[in-house]
Formats: C-alpha cells, structure tokens, sequence
C-alpha cells in the first residue's frame, strides 16, 4: 500500500486478466466449431436425413424439428407474454398483487430446464394425454421463454414516454385504443427483441424436450403436432454421447448448425436494439 | 359493442397478468402430483439422507444424498472458479474498460450465455475432459471437477451481467466524494463502490449459482453420472439435475422409480425458488 498508483496498476492488471479468463475461451469455443464444422456443412448434410444409425447423412429432420417447436413455443408464448407486459406496464397498481406477479416472473425464470421437463411431461404428456409430441414440447418451451417475452416486452412499454399517453388519452382516445395505436407501435423494436431472444433460447434447450417431444432416431418429418420430432439440440447429445464411432465431422457439423442458428437470432437481437436506441425519437 | 370490445380485451389482459402466477403453482402442483405418490412407500427422511441409489434394483433404493453431494460439490466447485472471476470481469467493464472496448466485451459475455448448454457440454467432452484426465492422471477426466470449469463458464454471464447492472447504479456522487479526497481509481474501487453495490453482487452472484445448480445437459456430458458419495473432486459424480434427465426415459410411468424423480424435481423446484426469492430481495433492498 505504499504506492497506490501501483498498486492500482496491478489491481486493474488482474482485472483485466479476468476479463481474458472469460472472452478468450468464448472465442475460442465458437472459433473452433466453426473451424471445425465448416469442412461438414454442405448441401447434402443440410437436406438428407441421417442413415447407418446418425453416422452418416444428413440432420434435416432435426432442423425441421427444431423450427416446429420453436414456432410453436412462440405462438403461445407471445400472446400471452405480450398481454401480460401490457397488464403490467399499463394497468397494474403497485400493490401486493404486482409484488407476487413479478416474484412468479423472477422464479418462471430460475426454475431449472429439466424441472420444466418433468412439468410438461406430467401435465401435457400425461395428464392431458397429447403423448410425447410436438405440442407438448412447444408448450413447454413455451412456459420456459414466458418470463423473458414479458420481461423484455414490459421494458419496451415502459420506456414509451408518459406524454404520449397523456396526449392521446387527452385527445379523447379510450385506454385500450391509446395502448393499441400509441404504445404498442413506439414498443415494437423492443417486443421483437425480447421474441428473438426468447426464439434462440428456445432453439437451443434439450432438458425440456427430452421426455416431452424428442425422438432419438426419427428419419422422417413430422406429420401433424401430434407426431414426436428430433430437435438440433438433443440430436447433438444423442450422437456425441449415446452412439459410438460418429464421425468428429457429423458432430462438429451438427454443433455447429445449432451454434449458427442460436447466435444469428442474438445477433439480430442485438442489432434490432442498438438501431433502435439510435433511431429513439424521444 | 365497442365498450364491451374494450371490457373483453381488458379483462384478457388482467386475465394474461395473472398468467405467471398460475403457471409458477401449475408447476409445483404437478410436481407435487407424481412426486408426493413416493412418499407412500419411503419417508422423505430416507429418501433425502439415503446413501444408495439404486432405483432399478429389486426392492429400488432411492435415497438421493449421493446425489445432493454431487450437486453441492460441482456448484461449490464452480462457485469458486466464477465468483472471482466473474466479479472481477464485472469491475473490468463497468469502471476500467475504455469505452470502445466496452460494447464489445458486453457482446462477448451475451455470446457466452446465448451458447446452448449441449454445445459447451460437446464442446467439453472433447477438450476439457481429455485435458483433466491428462493433467490429473486419472483413469476417466469425466469428473467433478470437469463440471465445475464447465459450469462456471455457464454461471459467468449472470454474474458479470447482474454485478455490473449493481455497479452502474451506485451513485454517482460517492465516487465523486472519494475523487475529491484523493482516493486513487482503484481505492475508490475496492473501499467504495464494491461495498455500495455489494446487495446487488450478492444477488448476482446467488443467480450464477442457481444457474448452475438447475444445469442439466453440460452437467450429464462431463460429470460422469456415478451415484457415489463423492471424496474428492477429482472423481465422477452425478447431479439431481442430471439424475433426471437420464433416467426419466427409462422410468415406467407410475413407477417408484418414475415418482422418485418427480421427488427430485421438488426438491430442484424448492431449492430454486428460495434462491431467486433471497437474491430478489437483495436486488430490491434499496427500493
């Protein structure tokens, strides 16, 4: 402590050390998948199904899969999520019952994935006797993103400013008509945002679909949402650890497929929000 | 008609308000109705401090001791590798880093937590696990200690995220005050904002670690899945998450064994929810 400049040198040394500890890894991670599932990725791999039991062929049915599901978690999920942030942002008082609503939100999104898994299996597989198929893995993934769609769609509404609706509600315009042509349009950006990341979370979760629509070995598409499904995510847990002797290629290449999809909807995410920051009237 | 268009679409909104709540209880009660069949046939004493897990034997054994202890090691583990680094990291960018470099550290932490979990569990397996193994000399680098590394690389992003949310909003004028006295960057740092935001670390970092404890497909990869009590963290363990995940598609439904999970699931389920309601109460001490 005799020379705090150098100490402070030191300090902000490790710091940044730190900082390294966890950027250069995440880097690396993606630089070799890329590296290494890039050399995979062709034409044939993307469009075939897989054959000699995952060793070979393609993964088309598990891209298939996985949009299925993913479109289907938002088309419960969105509606619900969206109207919920509006009770929240533009209705709510800030009472007992707000309280416990976001404490719900708060824990909707600690509860960990597999316990999601066993709930969708009891209720939606079992209870509601869908079976293990592509509605129940939707609606349990579904339930999983609420939390993040209502979190970030309520952050949207909110940032609309107060005048707004002051001048519209003042012009005569009915509460509902001032939310349904004043804010929602201005909280767009920001809904869209939330959706895409809760659509790259969705992608990317095996423990909720394991016992509720996944099917280890499926070399077909899925006829109706009654119909199992492979999903990207669990087809790359089934051939890195369930099936001998898979060729690093097929692995790498199916990691990396999932990789791109999960990282481009971030992306877009990321860019959609920064626009939007830049471009805010207000 | 337009004013009971109006009443209809308020009352779904209310209705969607109230959406969160019905499926937080939704959850436990399902949870509660395959789980608590288990305890007709075993106490929840023996099923908690029961030291074998041999759920297809014949009578099954289903105490899950081994596997809290493989749970509570590899989030230990993983608590000491992320805690420091992840708080230091946070530091970095909220007060050190030049602000070009900022948005791009920001981006590259996102990045971490957008990578699905099977992915850093596959990308584990082929190098983590080989590299403890070799290091160690172990006969199997499927172990605890594979976990917690890859855990904590999972438990960062929250905590970096969350901690730096807590820095920022320390106010302005306490690092003014520590300026004008002549603290140097770093004392201000260490004697001033660390403790200002200290609720919020806390919470930050009790989020990390129910991330990790709620980690599933990573976990299964590398730890190895052996039901032993542990010794030493150089050996393979197997988590509640993981228990479940690997043995649900084999348990016959409304089997003990199939029952014994959901148990399982309860105890995740109350486990988190005390988690996310302690960290939430540090983060809105101040309010």
């Amino acid at each position: 402590m005799r020379n705090p400049h150098r100490t402070q040198n030191i300090a902000f040394f490790f710091l940044l050390l730190a900082t390294l500890l966890i950027v250069v890894p995440v880097g690396l991670i993606v630089v070799v998948i890329f590296q290494k599932g890039l050399p995979a990725i062709n034409w044939q791999f993307l469009t075939d199904i897989p054959r000699q039991g995952m060793r070979s062929g393609g993964i088309f049915p598990a891209i298939v899969g996985t949009v299925y599901l993913v479109m289907g978690a938002i088309i419960f999920a969105l509606p619900i999520g969206l109207l919920a942030a509006i009770y929240l942002s533009e209705y709510s008082k800030d009472n007992f019952l707000t309280r416990i609503i976001r404490l719900a939100i708060v824990n909707l999104a600690g509860v960990p994935s597999v316990v999601y898994g066993l709930f969708g299996l009891a209720l939606f597989v079992v209870f509601l006797k869908f079976g293990a198929s592509i509605l129940s893995g939707s609606l349990t993934l579904g339930i999983m993103i609420l939390p993040i769609i209502i979190t970030t769609s309520r952050e949207a509404l909110e940032s609309v400013p107060q005048s707004f609706r002051e001048v519209s509600l003042s012009l005569g315009a009915s509460k509902w008509q001032t939310i349904r042509h004043i804010v929602l349009p201005n909280a767009i950006p920001g809904i869209l945002t939330g959706t895409i990341l809760g659509l790259g979370r969705a992608a990317g979760e095996t423990a909720p679909i394991l016992f509720t629509v996944a099917a280890f070995y499926l070399p077909r598409l899925p006829q109706s949402i009654f119909d199992q499904a492979m999903a990207l995510p669990y087809h790359l847990y089934v051939i890195s650890t369930q099936v001998p002797n898979v060729d690093e290629k097929i692995r790498y290449g199916t990691a990396l497929v999932l990789l791109v999809m999960v990282l481009f909807m971030n992306l877009v995410a990321i860019i959609i929000r920064s626009k939007f920051r830049k471009r805010k009237k207000w | 008609m337009r004013k009971f268009k109006e009443f209809i679409i308020e009352k779904l909104i209310q209705i969607c308000g109230l959406a969160s709540i019905f499926f937080v209880v939704l959850i436990f009660l399902f949870l509660l109705k395959e789980g608590l069949a288990l305890f007709k046939i075993e106490t929840p004493l023996k099923f908690i401090f029961g030291r074998s897990w041999y759920p297809i034997s014949e009578p099954p054994q289903l105490g899950i001791f081994p596997l809290i202890l493989g749970s509570l090691l590899v989030t230990f583990g993983a608590a000491i590798i992320s805690i420091p680094i992840g708080v230091a990291c946070a530091l970095y960018i909220a007060e050190v880093a030049p602000s070009k470099i900022k948005d791009l550290l920001k981006t590259g932490i996102e990045l971490l937590a957008a990578i699905p979990s099977v992915v850093l569990g596959f990308i584990g397996m082929i190098t983590l696990v080989p590299m403890v193994k070799n290091i160690f000399k172990l006969p199997t680098g499927l172990t605890a200690l594979s976990g917690s590394i890859m855990l904590a690389f999972m438990a960062m992003p929250t905590i970096v995220s969350i901690a730096e949310d807590a820095l920022y909003s320390v106010p302005k004028n306490y690092k003014e005050g520590a300026f004008a006295l002549g603290a140097t960057h770093w004392q201000t740092i260490w004697r001033v904002m660390l403790p200002a935001a200290s609720s919020g670390i806390v919470a930050a970092v009790m989020l990390g670690i129910g991330r990790v404890i709620g980690e599933t497909m990573a976990v299964m990869m590398i730890t190895g899945n052996s039901a032993v009590i542990p010794t030493s963290i150089l050996q393979p363990v197997r988590t509640l998450t993981a228990t479940i995940a690997a043995e649900m598609g084999e348990a016959v439904v409304g089997s003990e064994h199939f029952f014994a999970l959901f148990a399982i699931g309860i105890v995740l389920f109350i486990i988190s929810f005390a988690i996310n309601v302690t960290a939430d109460l540090f983060l809105h001490k101040k309010q």
